[in-house]
């Protein structure tokens, strides 16, 4: 794999995240247990697809196709997002923490990102920074308030990091082409990511009375479960299929429609 | 209105621009929001550099519309718009007189930041309009990506800040 292609494998598996994500955040949309978190989602959600626009667009000037073709008219098994975003929503304990676990490692990443030495790619980080910084805001607000506010959301909470951890580590499974980035400061490496990952979102649950599965030593935080891997390797689940078929059935159908 | 293309220059353009508002704030041109950046007149061509103000703004769609449309009533036919993450936008460009329209719209300016839009986060945000400070936020999301919905303790009535950037 040429550094081109590299660049565009690696685009385009944040992009797929983005989308697949904020297709799932948008259900919430009209459904939200309050009106203020129905606002909050569907906010969420259209950053969250704009931001894979925005990366789409520099895929496609490195040759690719353009974002909605990539977006609406693309077999399920050609995406490369990972299991994690293409989780049926769950409940409300499920989606604020597979929020949290996202955006923190959104941040992580955006952090290396925003000094990239890939122009475009650094030009787009800057600015989706600081638009992340205030839905982790919001998350992790949640993590802490729901945390061990009543028995039944200390009950949920922590089944949904039960669930949803091994799961958050498929977003640091390795992308193809990886190695190229790395060595030109174009990207972090993955496994320095899932470390601060871990080192970031450990405390936050234990301030919220919530168990990670982890294992501490001397300042270090090791997960101590298996990562949920195989959706940068095109191997996906059966819910991937089924969000894939409600988001593109409107484009199929008409091809080229527009607003 | 077909005018002599050769006699438009660039002050025209931008004057031109500076009755494209922008769709989800009315009191503020395109020019004003800082998302128009650059101008350039090439023979009976133009170009022109927009911004998008958050990543994911729809109304970036709408905007460029609009712009399209002003220019081809100056009488350009060739028309070049990009859209540029250079210098991403930041709340910070909005000058004092684009903040006192908001403020007189209801929504409460954002926060100077200096390039650190998280210190903007906890600052005290004044009620656009009673001038009070004893104001709770109630949503760092609101009707758009760019404002959050807060409420005034002391004339007790929500309204909406300017997410700073």
């Amino acid at each position: 794999m040429n550094k081109n292609e590299a660049i565009q494998t690696y685009l385009l598996a944040l992009a797929d995240d983005e989308l697949i994500l904020g297709h799932r955040d948008a259900e919430w949309t009209g459904h939200a247990p309050l009106i203020e978190e129905d606002i909050a989602f569907s906010n969420i959600a259209q950053d969250e697809i704009g931001h894979a626009q925005a990366l789409l667009r520099i895929y496609e000037s490195l040759g690719g196709n353009d974002p909605d073709t990539m977006g609406f008219l693309r077999d399920a098994d050609e995406f490369t997002c990972c299991h994690f975003v293409q989780m049926p929503k769950g409940d409300w304990a499920y989606t604020i923490v597979r929020q949290f676990f996202f955006d923190a490692a959104e941040i992580i990443r955006l952090r290396y990102l925003k000094n990239s030495t890939y122009e475009l790619i650094r030009e787009l980080a800057a600015k989706i920074y600081p638009e992340e910084q205030y839905h982790l805001l919001h998350t992790q607000g949640n993590v802490e308030r729901l945390g061990d506010a009543t028995e039944e959301s200390r009950r949920r909470m922590q089944r949904a990091v039960d669930e949803a951890f091994e799961q958050a580590l498929g977003l640091f499974e390795k992308i193809p082409g990886e190695d190229v980035l790395i060595d030109e400061k174009i990207i972090p490496d993955s496994r320095t990511l899932e470390a601060e990952w871990l080192q970031f979102v450990t405390p936050v649950l234990k301030r919220s009375g919530l168990q990670s599965p982890v294992i501490e030593t001397n300042g270090t935080v090791e997960s101590n479960v298996e990562p949920l891997y195989g959706g940068r390797q095109k191997k996906h689940t059966e819910h991937l299929h089924k969000i894939i078929e409600d988001m593109q059935k409107v484009y199929r159908m008409i091809p080229g429609a527009k607003w | 209105m077909n005018k002599d293309l050769g006699n438009i220059t660039n002050a025209d353009v931008w004057v031109a621009l500076k009755e494209v508002t922008d769709p989800e704030i009315p009191v503020l041109s395109l020019v004003d929001m800082k998302i128009v950046r650059d101008v350039k007149i090439d023979g009976n061509e133009v170009h022109v550099t927009m911004t998008p103000t958050f990543a994911g703004c729809p109304a970036i769609y709408q905007m460029k519309s609009d712009i399209e449309e002003k220019l081809r009533e100056l009488g350009f036919e060739k028309i070049n718009i990009d859209l540029s993450f250079k210098e991403p936008w930041s709340t910070d460009m909005l000058d004092d007189e684009a903040r006192l329209k908001l403020e007189t719209f209801g929504i409460t300016p954002p926060t100077k930041h200096n390039g650190n839009p998280t210190s903007a986060i906890n600052a005290e945000v004044k009620c656009p309009y009673c001038k009070s400070n004893d104001t709770t936020m109630e949503n760092p999301f609101g009707p758009t990506l760019c404002r959050m919905i807060y409420y005034c303790n002391s004339c007790r009535q929500p309204f909406e800040r300017f997410k700073a950037l």
